[in-house]
């Protein structure tokens, strides 16, 4: 069962680490994927927005499908949302397991799938008082479906 | 039906969402994006390009071929791009 958040505070990769391993002799490894807002263009800020109650449904979802093809011994993702300044991290998808192949492959899958398959939108603010939606790309798509 | 919008396609009707009752002839959700064209032309410059839209019914992504139902919750968005 995926831990599995949405919030707008900062999350603590450490502690997160620490709740899939701890008390367990069976895992051999923890991959990390940690998304970060770069400061492209003059970006001032993120905002991003979601579906309440769609959102948490899908990365049930895709935590599950991971779940059945990988032997996890357990995955969290944490996806912020909010106005986010240049630096600061998006999300977390952290994949535990006996052994690194299953952990590292189960961990790309996550985020291909997360970033076609979960209804967030990024909406980029720059310095200048402009704004614009940032637009789905079609890099995305396919990395989705090689999977 | 509740109607939910996110997104750019919040930005130009203007409004997170709205009730309606589903009016005769619609049946699907290609129906349903021609239909909340004709609402207001903010509705109209959001929906202009049906391709640029996906929805979801009940919270599950669905095609333009799905059916909708009085009582669904049904949302409109651009594609999605978290992560």
């Amino acid at each position: 069962m995926a831990r599995i958040a949405v919030q707008d505070a900062e999350f603590d990769t450490a502690a997160e680490t620490a709740l899939l391993t701890q008390g367990r002799t069976d895992i051999g490894a923890v991959a990390s994927f940690i998304g970060i807002c770069r400061a492209d263009d003059g970006l001032g800020a993120m905002v991003l927005e979601h579906y309440p109650g769609m959102t948490e449904r899908a990365l049930a979802k895709i935590t599950a499908e991971a779940e059945s093809r990988w032997p996890l011994t357990g995955c969290t993702v944490i996806h912020r949302v909010g106005r986010l300044p240049p630096g600061a991290p998006i999300v977390l998808v952290l994949t535990a397991s006996a052994h690194r192949q299953a952990a590292l492959d189960a961990c790309a899958f996550l985020m291909d799938w997360l970033k076609t398959k979960a209804p967030f939108w990024k909406r980029e603010e720059f310095t200048q008082g402009r704004a614009r939606w940032v637009e789905a790309r079609g890099e995305d798509d396919a990395a989705a479906q090689k999977w | 039906m509740q109607i939910l919008y996110f997104a750019w396609v919040r930005e130009k009707i203007g409004r997170a969402g709205e009730e309606i009752s589903l009016p005769p002839g619609v049946s699907d959700v290609a129906d349903l994006i021609r239909h909340l064209g004709t609402l207001s032309p903010g509705h109209a410059a959001a929906f202009a390009n049906p391709s640029a839209i996906r929805a979801a019914i009940n919270q599950d992504f669905a095609s333009p071929d799905d059916a909708v139902a009085d009582g669904d919750e049904v949302a409109f968005f651009p594609p999605v791009t978290g992560g």
